[in-house]
C-alpha cells in the first residue's frame, strides 16, 4: 500500500510537469499579449511592464523560472489586478469554492445513495420508476438553468432566500442545491445499478437465509459493495463539481475561485488563468489518488498495483 | 409458407404467428418502439431539429438579429410568443437560431470524438500487445487530466472560433469512446468471421474498418446518443464563461447566460432558452437510455447507470 501511494505520488510529478509545460507553451504561442490594449502604451512604460512580469528575459530562462515559481505556488502578480499576487487570489477564492463544493458533494451523497438504494430494492415498481425518471430529469437540467430558476422562485417571487452573495447560512442554500442536483441524480443512478448487481449475489442470499432483517442485509451487507461505483465516480464528480461551481459562483455572485477564473478568462489575465488551472489540476490529481486508495480500502478484492 | 422451418410452438405462442426471423436490428427496433418515453424523445428531437435547422427559412419567423429598441423587452405576446429581449429582438427566433448552433456544435463535436475514439480504440484493440499498452496508457493519462481546463486555456489564448470549439470539445470526449470500442474489438477479433476475412486476404485496415467496427455499432450508437447532450452542455458551459460561441452568433448557452443577468427584470429571457435546452438534453438522455435497453437486453436487467 505504502509503495503504491509513493509510486502514484511519483507519477504525479511528470503529469504535473507536462501540464505546466503545456500551459507555458500555450501561453507563449498565444497571439497578442496581455498588454496589447487598444490604447498605445508608451515604449518606456511597456518595457517597464515586461520587466515586471519577467517577459524581457530569454525564453528558456523564463521557462525555468516559471517551473520553479510554479513549484512554490508562486504565479506572479495578476495582470488584471496588478497589486495582487495570483497565489493570494487562489488561496482566498479556494476557501470559498471548497466550502461550496464540499457541501454540494455531501448533499449529493446524502440524498443520492438512499434514493438509489430504495430504487434498487423496489426494482421495477412505481418507486423505482419515479426515482429513475427524476434522476434522468435531474441529469438533464444544466446547473446554469437550475440556478436562475431557483433565484426566480425563492428569491424574487417568494422572497425567502437572498438572491446571491456568500454572507450567511441562508445564502448557502440555493448555490449548494443548484450545484448538487445533477450529482444527486447521477449518484442515485450509479447506486441503483451497483446495488442491483450486488443484491443478486450469493452472499446476500446467505445473509437472508441466516434470517437477518432485510434492512440489515441491504444496509450492512449489500451497500458496502453496492456503493463502489459511487466511490469510483467521486474523482470525476469532484472535477465536475469544480467546473460547475465556476458557473454557480457567477450566477450567485460568490467570490470563489471560479469567479476569478471567469474574470481572468474574459480579460486574458494569463497569469491568473494559468495559476487557477494549474492549481485545480494538481488538486484533482491528489483527489483521484485519495479516491483510488479509498476504493481499495472498501473492496479488498481490488489489488493496488 | 413452409412448415418445416417453423420455430417451436412455445416461441410462437408469445409472438405473432409466422414472424420472419429477426436480426439484432429489427429486434432492437421493435423493443425501442415499445418504449414510449424513448419514442416521444425521438419525436421531440426530430421536431426540434427540424425547426432549428430550417429556422432561417421559417415563414413568419422574424430575423433574430432584428432590433426594435423602441419596443425593448416585452413579455410573451401573440406577436412574439416567447417575448422579446432588451434590444427588442424576437426571443422565439433567437431560441431556434440558438438551437441551430447548439445542435450543430453537439453533433460536430460528437463526430470528432467518434472519429478519434473509434479509430483509436479499434486499432489498439486489434493490434494488441505493446501498441495496445501504449495507446491505452495515453488514454489513462489523459483521463487523469482535467481536460476542460486545457480547453479553457486553448480558448483564452487562441481564437474563439466555431472550428476551435468543435475541435476542443471533440478532443475532450473521445476517451470513453476509445475504451468502449477497444473492449468490443478485443472480444470480436478472435471470432471466426475475422479469421475468414483474413483467410480471404483482407488487409488489417479492411478487417478493422469493414468487419470489426460495424460489429461494435450497438454500444457506439448508445454512447454517441449520450455524448451529444454532454457536448451541448459543455458548449453551453464555455459560452457561459464567454469563451464559447461569440456574438452575433448565439447558442442556448449564451442565451441562458445573457438571460440570467437580466433575471430580476425579464425572467422570460432565461425561462424559454433554459426550457428548450433542458428538454432537448432530457430527450437525448431518454433516447440514449431507450437505445441501450433496446440494443443490450442483458444490460437492461442490470439497470446500468
Amino acid at each position: 500500500m505504502t509503495t503504491y501511494v509513493l509510486r502514484r505520488v511519483l507519477l504525479m510529478v511528470p503529469t504535473l510537469f507536462v501540464i505546466a509545460s503545456l500551459t507555458f507553451v500555450l501561453m507563449r504561442l498565444a497571439p497578442g499579449g496581455p498588454f496589447m490594449s487598444e490604447k498605445e502604451i508608451p515604449a518606456k512604460a511597456k518595457a517597464e511592464l515586461l520587466k515586471r512580469y519577467g517577459l524581457d528575459r530569454p525564453l528558456h530562462e523564463q521557462y525555468v523560472a516559471f517551473l520553479g515559481n510554479t513549484l512554490r505556488l508562486d504565479f506572479g502578480p495578476s495582470y488584471k489586478y496588478p497589486d495582487r499576487q495570483v497565489r493570494d487570489i487562489i488561496l482566498e477564492g479556494f476557501s470559498v469554492s471548497a466550502e461550496l463544493g464540499a457541501w454540494a458533494l455531501a448533499l449529493a451523497l446524502v440524498l443520492g445513495v438512499p434514493i438509489g438504494t430504495i430504487a434498487a430494492v423496489r426494482q421495477n415498481r412505481p418507486a423505482d420508476h419515479a426515482a429513475m425518471f427524476m434522476a434522468l430529469a435531474g441529469v438533464s437540467i444544466p446547473n446554469f438553468v437550475l440556478g436562475p430558476a431557483l433565484v426566480l422562485a425563492f428569491a424574487l417571487t417568494l422572497l425567502w432566500l437572498p438572491a446571491g452573495l456568500w454572507t450567511g447560512p441562508a445564502s448557502r442554500i440555493m448555490p449548494v442545491l443548484a450545484l448538487s442536483l445533477s450529482y444527486v441524480a447521477y449518484i442515485a443512478r450509479l447506486t441503483r445499478a451497483g446495488m442491483l448487481e450486488v443484491l443478486r449475489q450469493d452472499y446476500i442470499r446467505t445473509a437472508r437465509a441466516k434470517g437477518l432483517a432485510e434492512h440489515v442485509v441491504v444496509v450492512k451487507h449489500a451497500l458496502k459493495l453496492g456503493i463502489l461505483p459511487v466511490i469510483s465516480y467521486l474523482g470525476p464528480a469532484a472535477a465536475r463539481i469544480i467546473m460547475g461551481s465556476i458557473v454557480i459562483e457567477q450566477i450567485f455572485a460568490i467570490p470563489g475561485l471560479g469567479r476569478y477564473l471567469v474574470v481572468g478568462a474574459t480579460n486574458r489575465d494569463y497569469t491568473l488563468v494559468m495559476g487557477v488551472v494549474l492549481f485545480y489540476a494538481s488538486f484533482l490529481l491528489v483527489l483521484n489518488l485519495l479516491v483510488d486508495v479509498a476504493y481499495s480500502w472498501l473492496d479488498p478484492r481490488v489489488e493496488l498495483a | 409458407m413452409s412448415i418445416g422451418l417453423r420455430p417451436p410452438a412455445s416461441v410462437l405462442a408469445a409472438s405473432a404467428p409466422a414472424r420472419p426471423p429477426r436480426s439484432l436490428w429489427s429486434d432492437a427496433w421493435a423493443r425501442l418502439r415499445r418504449n414510449r418515453m424513448a419514442v416521444s424523445a425521438a419525436v421531440f428531437l426530430v421536431v426540434m431539429g427540424t425547426l432549428a435547422t430550417f429556422a432561417p427559412w421559417l415563414p413568419g419567423l422574424p430575423d433574430p438579429a432584428l432590433q426594435d429598441l423602441a419596443k425593448g423587452a416585452s413579455p410573451p405576446t401573440f406577436a412574439h410568443v416567447f417575448g422579446t429581449d432588451e434590444l427588442g429582438r424576437d426571443l422565439l427566433a433567437r431560441v431556434l437560431h440558438g438551437g441551430r448552433i447548439s445542435l450543430l456544435v453537439g453533433l460536430v463535436g460528437t463526430l470528432v470524438s467518434l472519429l478519434i475514439g473509434v479509430t483509436w480504440g479499434a486499432v489498439a484493440g486489434y493490434v494488441g500487445g505493446r501498441a495496445d499498452d501504449v495507446m491505452m496508457r495515453v488514454v489513462d493519462v489523459l483521463y487523469a487530466l482535467p481536460y476542460l481546463f486545457l480547453v479553457i486555456l486553448l480558448l483564452v489564448f487562441f481564437s474563439r472560433s466555431l472550428v476551435m470549439l468543435f475541435v476542443a470539445l471533440g478532443l475532450v470526449q473521445w476517451l470513453t469512446m476509445a475504451r468502449i470500442v477497444r473492449g468490443q474489438v478485443l472480444s470480436l477479433k478472435h471470432q471466426a468471421f475475422v479469421e475468414a476475412a483474413r483467410a480471404l486476404g483482407a488487409t488489417d485496415a479492411a478487417i478493422i474498418f469493414r468487419h470489426i467496427v460495424p460489429n461494435t455499432l450497438g454500444p457506439v450508437i448508445v454512447y454517441t446518443t449520450l455524448t451529444v447532450p454532454a457536448v451541448i452542455l459543455q458548449e453551453a458551459f464555455l459560452s457561459f464563461l464567454g469563451l464559447g460561441v461569440q456574438p452575433p452568433n448565439a447558442s442556448w448557452g449564451t442565451l441562458v447566460s445573457d438571460g440570467a443577468r437580466l433575471l430580476a427584470l425579464f425572467p422570460w429571457l432565461v425561462t424559454f432558452p433554459g426550457l428548450a435546452m433542458s428538454l432537448t438534453l432530457l430527450a437525448f438522455n431518454f433516447l440514449g437510455d431507450g437505445l441501450r435497453d433496446a440494443l443490450d437486453p442483458q444490460g437492461r436487467k442490470e439497470g446500468g447507470a
